[in-house]
């Protein structure tokens, strides 16, 4: 540990030490949250920022410490932040779709099963298909 | 045993009790969409592990599987998801 400056070692372990608080939290939060809806929240929010932080940690470490710039962990952090929602919005149709057509054992929730949108709109979980894919049944 | 050791066995630690958790959820279930946010919240702690274990073996050379991971893990996530919404993953 020698040359290595006391601070950079402080912030780095502090940062880690937030990071892997934080993505146990999501990970909690997945088994104890009631719903999936609820459970969603979890780890799309709390892992991913805990992930943040211990890229964070790695980005200052090797830069302080060892005096090498690393982009590799940046790269990795806005990959994860740009496909964290995409992923949770991808589940949450699954979710809903599995509702609508009436799965057994998964619960809707302490809000009960969502309303559907006002009119004759319906939740977009599985648009019309095209006409000759193998999702349009519509000559079957 | 200096700071950044201790903060890297509890990091470590946290992380392995965080895929534990992660597991019951996958197995317990109930529904599909449980399952795939089980796994892709496995992936994410799996990429936090690669990525303390980088720091600890103070080597740039892990960061590659991290990226990897990180790519097949969101690929996997929404093929998974677009099978159950539609029967099929590419139309």
């Amino acid at each position: 540990m020698s040359g290595v400056a006391p601070l950079a070692e402080t912030l780095a372990a502090a940062l880690i030490v937030l990071g892997a608080g934080f993505a146990l939290i999501g990970s909690w939060g997945l088994v104890r949250l009631p719903s999936l809806m609820e459970r969603l929240h979890g780890p799309t929010k709390a892992t991913t920022l805990g992930l943040g932080g211990m890229l964070i940690a790695s980005i200052l470490w090797f830069q302080l410490g060892e005096g090498q710039w690393t982009t590799h962990e940046l790269l990795i952090s806005v990959f994860l932040f740009v496909t964290a929602p995409v992923s949770a919005n991808m589940i949450a149709k699954v979710h809903l779709h599995r509702l609508r057509i009436g799965e057994p054992g998964a619960p809707a929730g302490p809000a009960g099963p969502p309303d559907p949108p006002p009119g004759r709109a319906d939740w977009a979980t599985h648009e019309a298909p095209h006409a000759g894919t193998p999702g349009d049944f519509e000559g079957d | 045993m200096s700071v950044l050791e201790a903060a890297l066995a509890f990091g470590f630690a946290a992380l392995g009790l965080a895929l534990a958790m992660n597991l019951w959820r996958l197995f317990k279930g109930p529904g599909v969409a449980d399952r795939i946010l089980a796994l892709d919240t496995m992936v994410i702690n799996v990429i936090g592990l690669i990525v303390l274990a980088g720091i600890e073996s103070r080597s740039g050379t892990s960061f590659e599987a991290a990226l990897l991971l990180a790519m097949v893990g969101f690929v996997s996530t929404v093929a998974y998801a677009k099978f159950c919404l539609r029967g099929d993953i590419i139309e």
